[in-house]
């Protein structure tokens, strides 16, 4: 097994756990970290498949890919910190309506 | 003859007649409520051209010449309006009947409220039942089949009321059942011979099929069969029609004359004789069991119309069995038979929306809504009584009436169709018809009213002059002479029974 | 013409931003004159590759695959068509009320999203179809957020599923470059056969658009976000957003080499599809407020395109005039008149429900009793949709099932027929229960509540498209030609 195997495998076993996590919890924050994993997950299978395709000079479109992909995650993951604060934030009214 | 025979010629006549009720239709939806002067002349203008383009065509349709307009519908698939022979007779009918029942319906609905969105659904109620009428193909007529059912639910929901909306819910439940079964047999029959335009004496494709494929030939008959026979009201797919009695008087007049059940039978002539052709059909052997059918709708609807002491439940009953001579007429193969059932969707249009319009009179002026109630109204409402009784005898065959001329030719076409076991049926049906009928009849003319009956009057109705509005009176007495004159002329040329004779002819090459 | 291309994703992106920027008044008049302009060019657009065919332009100096190249045949004219008549339409409608717009945010977020939804159908490559699926997602997702506290956690849910069907595609994209070296769809079409790569691919791609889609059973997230969204939110979601994800399957499953190769999955899709059609209408049949009902509708809806692949991928490997590549041609055209119908009636729908629900205080059905009288325009709107959705006749979705249903007799999968009108039935169902509710009018005027006054264009917008969804049902040819210019599956006879 070559070290893009390695890596290969990783991002997918990153993939799948982030998404079981992401299905299985109900807490927000819990989910958006669950998200991130799987993020990862994705883009290191595209950094490996850009590594095996040629070890000595990587694809370099799949790695503007992977960039790309990244601003987009962080983008995405910002975007859900600000509504799960909000969102925990009504809950806690309710709650504290409710007492 | 076949179709190579027949100049076509395209026209935009027929798109004209179906926008003469479209027109309208579309507008008076935008009409307030008060612009009471404006909607008439929208109703009555659109009515009135309606009927002279119908009597402008008739002549040289009967010539031989077919006018015809077509729009691509779906790549292979045209939307085609066909003026013929078969098709002018139906929107001939419908014209005639919209333009009796707008009079009716003006004074009906007088102050009353929600009159534009009752008039916009009624003028597209009749724009469906022309687009029926004309439509040179199944998509088409499936078409305006579908568009009928949606166009007439406002109208059986139009009072609102808890039962109306039953009763809407109860007829839309079975008429959109009935028409997708419609759509099911059509997409069928296309997808096995490609798009089937109708074709006196049938089509040449669906020949091939009954031959080379006679179950299938079979099944999507049925099925086409099926979708129509809910509209039709044949035994046991009739469920609807007494229950859809809650709507206003002039909705049910047109429903019953014109618009939903014959939209049934005018497609199983289509079926029958325009698309697999009697011949065709009958070595499929699929008439004898829709001749039985028929039967069976005929005597059922009689046996239950006894029943009903309610006068528009017994009208409805007597359509479901009335309805079905069409059904008997064009499943025998004769040329007489199917004469006989041809004019009969005239015939028996003019004499039930004269009794519907009766009914709707009594129940107006004098509320009146039973037959137990009925005696000695005669003395009261003397007019509206001829016109019952004129319709009832007809109904009941007597000669020299209209209803008379259907049964005798029907009778004369089981004989030559070697099927004369169905006089009997018209004979019991006949003396059903009677024993339903003549006690109304007695009770209007002969009875005294029971000691002590107030008739309610109600104030706005009150026209110490005449018997009841004129605006209601006209439309049953004008109905009432038709019914009687199309007995009486039924010999003269262009009257209903030549006409049909002429389609009965074309269908039998 | 390829500056119309670059126009229709970089104008309404600019007008974003400057409608940030503009106060509210000012921000409303700029966000209602885009609209307007984006509508009318992607008519022209029609126009012109209905006229002169295939158009294609790349943005910037760049070449593919770096440079983002925009490509237009007949299905992304078509989809772009769809967009920009409806969201002008549901424009107009926002400019009628603040509350149905949902907040100051409305016209930046929505032009972001028409923004990427015009990128999703003029992506060239697999991974601008990506970024665009992004800007979809995020700006649908901050338009569900304008519906308060309340559509928040819908909101949210939304998020994560949008960007969970984002990455599966991702990662199938990555599968894709693995195996044939390019991320332009056609390029990747024509290098290489099928294999199990291409399939596992395909069915990573196609799961994560079905999950954005709301496919059966993908779609518990759609209800909560469609129906708690504002009134001007609503059908943009349900009309267009679950659209774009959809057009990426399309896009995958008849560009990339191997759809014919994996049968089973389609076969399988198609078998969700047709369950969700009569699984969602029947919930939709149970609902007790409007804006819940109209929202299972569009999970029903949904189903129906789906059997595009079941009908279709057969078609790819047939023989030009084989009854498969017939049918293929017929479900192709069948599922392009849904899609457009769709669009229309359940914006229409939507917009009405919105009308209804401002005007009465609430969608509650019980609350809408005696609209049929009090508000005649807006009830005909939501029967003429809910005719047109059920694709009775004469309607634009009654042409469309037409061909499924051709196209399944055809194809000899008769099996889907049922299934198409038993759908048709179930939808009518629901709508006619719905204006049962209106209908139903109390004997005494004081039952009724007060109705709130609404904006006239609150009531015309609404009623414009329903009518055009009714009249395009007759007149159809050009649309249906339309979408045939470019397609692998030729042109019906």
């Amino acid at each position: 097994m070559t070290d893009g195997d390695v890596f290969l495998l990783l991002g997918v076993g990153l993939a799948v756990l982030g998404t079981v996590r992401l299905v299985l919890t109900g807490d927000h924050l819990r989910r958006v970290v669950a998200l991130n994993v799987a993020g990862s997950g994705v883009l290191m299978v595209l950094v490996a498949v850009a590594y095996r395709s040629n070890p000595e000079e990587p694809d370099s479109v799949l790695h503007a890919l992977v960039l790309t992909g990244i601003v987009i995650t962080v983008s995405v993951t910002g975007l859900a910190l600000a509504m799960v604060r909000r969102v925990e934030r009504d809950e806690q009214d309710r709650q504290a309506s409710h007492e | 003859m076949t179709p190579g025979e027949v100049p076509v010629q395209n026209d935009l006549v027929p798109l004209v007649m179906l926008l003469a009720s479209l027109t309208p239709a579309v507008l008076i939806f935008f009409l307030r409520e008060e612009q009471v002067r404006l909607r008439t002349v929208l109703n009555l203008g659109g009515a009135l051209a309606k009927v002279g383009l119908v009597i402008w065509l008739v002549p040289p349709v009967v010539g031989g010449t077919r006018l015809e307009w077509r729009s691509t519908l779906v790549p292979g698939i045209d939307l085609v309006l066909r003026a013929e022979p078969l098709s002018l007779f139906f929107a001939g009918l419908s014209a005639v009947l919209w333009l009796v029942t707008t009079v009716f319906a003006i004074g009906y609905f007088e102050q009353a409220p929600h009159r534009s969105r009752f008039f916009g659904f009624f003028s597209l109620c009749v724009t469906a039942s022309t687009g029926i009428a004309l439509s040179g193909n199944w998509v088409t007529f499936l078409i305006f089949y579908e568009l009928l059912t949606l166009a007439t639910y406002p109208l059986v929901a139009h009072r609102q009321t808890p039962e109306a909306l039953a009763g809407a819910r109860t007829y839309l439940a079975y008429t959109l059942t009935g028409g997708v079964v419609l759509l099911l047999g059509v997409a069928w029959l296309t997808s096995l011979v490609g798009p089937v335009e109708f074709t006196d004496g049938g089509v040449e494709e669906v020949a091939r099929l009954a031959q080379e494929q006679p179950v299938v030939a079979t099944l999507v008959f049925g099925t086409i069969l099926t979708g129509l026979a809910v509209k039709a009201a044949l035994v046991p797919l009739h469920g609807w029609l007494p229950k859809a009695m809650v709507a206003p008087a002039p909705v049910s007049a047109l429903l019953h004359a014109v618009a939903v059940v014959k939209a049934g039978v005018f497609g199983i002539v289509r079926l029958v004789h325009h698309t697999y052709g009697p011949e065709v059909a009958q070595a499929l052997g699929v008439l004898l069991p829709l001749m039985l059918l028929a039967c069976v709708t005929i005597v059922y609807g009689s046996v239950r119309a006894l029943r009903q002491d309610s006068i528009k439940g017994r009208l409805a009953y007597s359509t479901v069995s009335q309805v079905a001579y069409v059904t008997l007429g064009v499943s025998m193969v004769s040329v007489l038979a199917t004469t006989g059932g041809v004019v009969h969707i005239v015939h028996q249009g003019l004499m039930k929306i004269t009794l519907f319009f009766c009914a709707g009179l009594f129940a107006e002026v004098l509320s009146l809504h039973k037959v137990s109630e009925l005696p000695g109204v005669g003395r009261r409402m003397p007019l509206t009584s001829a016109a019952f009784t004129v319709a009832a005898l007809g109904m009941i065959g007597l000669p020299p009436m209209a209803g008379f001329v259907s049964k005798w030719q029907l009778g004369l076409g089981s004989i030559e169709a070697g099927q004369s076991w169905v006089v009997v049926v018209l004979v019991l049906s006949s003396l059903l018809n009677a024993a339903y009928f003549l006690p109304v009849v007695y009770a209007l003319w002969l009875r005294t009213p029971e000691e002590g009956v107030q008739w309610h009057v109600e104030q706005r109705r009150e026209r110490p002059a005449v018997e009841a509005p004129k605006a209601l009176l006209l439309p049953a007495v004008v109905t009432a002479v038709l019914a009687l004159a199309a007995g009486l002329l039924a010999a003269a040329p262009y009257a209903p029974l030549d006409m049909a004779r002429f389609i009965a002819e074309l269908s039998y090459g | 013409m390829s500056d119309l291309l670059a126009a229709l994703v970089l104008v309404p992106l600019g007008a974003a931003v400057v409608t940030a920027l503009l106060p509210a008044r000012a921000a409303g008049r700029v966000g209602l004159v885009v609209a307007l302009a984006l509508g009318a060019g992607s008519v022209l657009l029609a126009l012109e590759v209905g006229s002169s065919g295939v158009l294609e332009a790349a943005l910037g100096d760049w070449s593919i695959p770096l440079g983002i190249g925009l490509r237009a045949d007949g299905l992304s004219a078509l989809m772009v068509l769809l967009t920009g008549v409806v969201g002008a339409f549901v424009s107009v409608y926002a400019s009628g009320s603040a509350a149905a717009r949902g907040g100051a945010l409305f016209w930046p977020v929505w032009l972001v999203l028409w923004a990427g939804l015009n990128a999703v159908y003029l992506a060239a490559d697999l991974f601008n179809t990506y970024v665009a699926l992004e800007l979809v997602g995020l700006g649908a997702v901050g338009l569900v957020a304008l519906g308060g506290p309340a559509a928040l956690a819908a909101a949210l849910r939304y998020l994560f599923v949008a960007v969970l069907g984002s990455l599966a595609y991702l990662l199938g994209v990555g599968l894709v470059y693995a195996e044939t070296a390019t991320l332009d769809i056609a390029t990747a079409g024509q290098r290489l056969e099928g294999g199990v790569v291409m399939v596992t691919a395909l069915s990573l791609m196609t799961v994560g658009m079905a999950l954005k889609t709301a496919l059966f059973p993908l779609h518990a997230w759609l209800p909560p976000a469609h129906s708690g969204a504002p009134a001007a939110v609503s059908p943009l979601l349900s009309a267009l957003v679950v659209k774009a994800s959809f057009y990426v399957v399309v896009r995958l499953w008849f560009g990339l080499p191997g759809a014919d190769g994996a049968m089973a999955v389609a076969t399988l899709v198609g078998v969700l599809g047709a369950v969700g059609v009569v699984w969602a209408a029947v919930v939709a049949l149970r609902q007790t407020h409007l804006k819940r009902m109209v929202a299972y509708s569009t999970v029903a809806q949904v189903g129906y395109l789906f059997l595009l692949l079941p009908l279709a991928v057969p078609g790819l490997a047939a023989p030009a005039g084989a009854a498969e590549a017939d049918a293929a041609r017929l479900a192709w055209s069948g599922v392009a008149a849904l899609v457009v119908a769709h669009g229309l009636a359940k914006s229409a729908m939507f917009m009405s429900a919105g009308t209804l629900a401002r005007a009465h205080g609430s969608d509650r059905l019980d609350d809408l009793h005696g609209a049929v009288t009090r508000m005649p325009a807006v009830a005909m709107t939501f029967a003429l949709s809910g005719v047109c959705l059920a694709g009775l006749p004469p309607t634009l979705a009654f042409v469309g099932k037409w061909q499924l249903v051709q196209a399944a007799l055809a194809a000899g999968q008769w099996w889907w027929v049922p299934v198409l009108l038993v759908g048709g039935l179930l939808t009518f169902a629901y709508t006619a229960a719905g204006l049962r509710a209106m209908f139903d009018e109390p004997q005494r005027a004081d039952e009724l509540v007060e109705l709130r006054p609404v904006a006239r264009r609150m009531v015309v917008a609404p009623l414009v498209l329903a009518v055009l969804a009714v009249a395009l049902g007759l007149r159809s040819v050009e649309l249906l030609a339309l979408v045939e210019v470019g397609s692998v599956l030729g042109s019906l006879p």
